[in-house]
């Protein structure tokens, strides 16, 4: 069915009942061209893309929960491409640019809202690194631009720009076409429009091993609904990256953190843009629903509890509370958590393994929700000509033997 | 907020201490290239039993290790920085305890 006005008029009288399934859900086959492991917006855009641009669509992505449940469905959907290195700029502005027309490329509507991102200076140090990073954004074609104090209370009228906080606010960095986009909805897009092509989505399918034959090729994966091989299999499985790829002896640049994040009460629309701040590290923004998005930090310590601590939360509602203190009455409705898998450079790896046959793609740790098309596309050229996409090249995994590091950590302080 | 319990000075809040990654991992006494990654950067990073090491910063001041199981957060067991690892047996039937 393709989304329309007409289609939309058409549900609505009647009931909102003639809508079909938005993707099959098939029986698993015995052998794949591709078997993409995780069917988050990555793997599932992966997907898309191999069937779209490469014309391979013998092609199943696999998740052991449901479709986007992982953290495309946990994030808090903050899109950007103003990343410091060179690599990362054509990476996340790859991405940014997919973002503009994807609602229309995938007759789904994403929600992508530019509203503007803004991110935080409070000391002499962070306004060194915010005017650093803008010059090298301007550099790589990346709009980016300096705010003072009065020109970021006038972009996002709720900050509390007195001189009297804690941390006062000395300026700002501004993004005007970064924003958001509906998580979900990403992941529902992609997965209808890879399932209209002929993909099969196989959920509650979980990847428990990975077999390789006698020259330690990679060709088929044991799952809970049984073996299916594969010609090639590419790993999309962001906090659980490192089990799965053990599967088939591999150690990874990896270590995976409880993510936290948490909503308010919905209320009417008060919060025009996104601020984040990765000093006193806080971010937000209000969802079209009225809740306040808000994200919180990592546990200090390797875990996959899905859940994170209190005095996490805590933390970023007190920053909050001193940043916007209109807020200071405001009721959370609920917080969870999701695995993030961080790498030494806070860089994400795409690319080919030291096992033939086996892909990966990881490491987007706490930010990759912004780069979901970007990712899925790069991904799915490196996957079907065996060689990576341009744009991906530096991200292999080779560069943690090499030295070539893209150290967006020290660049980019925690947030994402 | 975790209850850790530092072998010097017994249980105590989460924050007190830093985390400092994972234990027992040797600086190779002569590397190639691929040996040095895997010391600097590849970890094991385990859903289940995992040895990392703390540093009780606001209090003695000293690392320790620490057996935690993954998916519980449940401390199983901690030891003195310099005493051996927990033999894979000993580690198998603590984990069982911490499912
Ligand atoms: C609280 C929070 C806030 C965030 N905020 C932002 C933000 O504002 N902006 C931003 O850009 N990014 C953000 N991120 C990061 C972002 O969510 C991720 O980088 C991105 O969504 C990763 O997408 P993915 O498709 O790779 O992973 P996922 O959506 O996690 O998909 C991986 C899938 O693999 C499946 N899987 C795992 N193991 C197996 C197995 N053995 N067999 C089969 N399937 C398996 C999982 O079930 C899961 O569905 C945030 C993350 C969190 C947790
Ligand atoms: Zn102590």
């Amino acid at each position: 069915m393709k989304f329309s006005l007409l289609s939309l008029a058409r549900n609505a009288v009647s009931g909102q009942t003639a809508g079909p399934a938005q993707w099959r859900s098939p029986q698993p086959r015995a052998v794949y061209d591709v078997v993409i492991v995780g069917a988050g917006g990555h793997g599932l855009a992966t997907a898309y893309y191999l069937a779209k641009e490469h014309g391979i669509r013998n092609v199943a992505v696999l998740d052991r929960g449901w479709l986007g449940g992982g953290n495309t469905g946990r994030n808090t959907t903050i899109i950007r491409s103003n990343y410091l290195w060179d690599e990362s700029a054509r990476l996340y502005d790859h991405a940014h640019r997919m973002w503009e027309t994807l609602a229309q490329e995938l007759n789904y509507n994403v929600m992508f809202s530019p509203r503007g991102v803004m991110m935080l200076a409070h000391n002499v140090h962070d306004e060194q690194v915010v005017r650093r990073h803008i010059h090298a954004n301007r550099g790589n074609g990346v709009e980016n631009e300096w705010l003072s104090p009065e020109q970021a209370k006038a972009f996002c009228p709720p900050l509390n720009i007195s001189s009297d906080m804690r941390y006062p606010i000395l300026g700002a960095a501004l993004q005007r076409r970064g924003g958001t986009a509906r998580h979900d909805a990403v992941a529902w897009g992609y997965a209808r429009a890879a399932s209209a092509m002929g993909v099969d989505i196989l959920q509650n399918c979980e990847v428990q091993a990975i077999d390789r034959d006698a020259t330690g090729r990679a060709i088929a994966v044991e799952t809970s609904r049984g073996r299916i091989a594969a010609g090639k299999i590419g790993v999309v499985a962001a906090g659980h990256t490192s089990v799965v790829m053990a599967m088939a002896g591999l150690r990874m640049p990896l270590e995976s953190y409880p993510l936290q994040a948490l909503v308010s009460e919905p209320v009417k629309p008060c919060f025009p843009c996104v601020v984040m701040s990765n000093t006193i590290h806080a971010y937000l923004s209000q969802s079209y629903k009225g809740e306040l998005v808000i994200g919180a930090g990592t546990d200090a310590y390797v875990s996959y509890s899905q859940a994170g601590g209190l005095h996490i939360s805590a933390h970023t509602l007190d920053a909050i509370c001193e940043l916007f203190p209109m807020f200071r009455r405001m009721r959370m409705l609920r917080n969870w958590g999701g695995i993030v898998d961080v790498t030494p450079d806070r860089s994400p790896v795409i690319g080919l393994t030291p096992v033939p046959g086996l892909f990966v793609n990881c490491g987007w740790g706490t930010g990759g929700f912004k780069a979901t098309p970007g990712s899925g596309h790069v991904f799915a050229h490196t996957i079907a000509t065996g060689t990576p996409h341009p744009i991906a090249a530096p991200f292999s995994l080779e560069r943690f033997r090499t030295g070539r590091l893209i150290d967006e950590a020290a660049a980019a302080a925690v947030a994402h | 907020m975790l209850l850790i319990p530092c072998p010097h000075c017994g249980a105590r809040p989460e924050n007190e201490f830093r985390n400092a990654g994972e234990a027992h991992i040797a600086r190779p006494a002569e590397a190639d290239d691929a040996a040095w990654a895997d010391y600097l950067y590849m970890r094991t990073n385990p859903k289940g039993v995992f040895i990392e090491r703390w540093r009780h910063i606001h209090g003695c001041g000293r690392f320790f290790n620490c057996v935690r199981h993954t998916v519980t957060d449940r401390i199983i067991a901690t030891y003195k920085a310099g005493d051996p690892r927990p033999s894979l047996d000993v580690l198998r039937a603590w984990s069982e305890h911490a499912r």
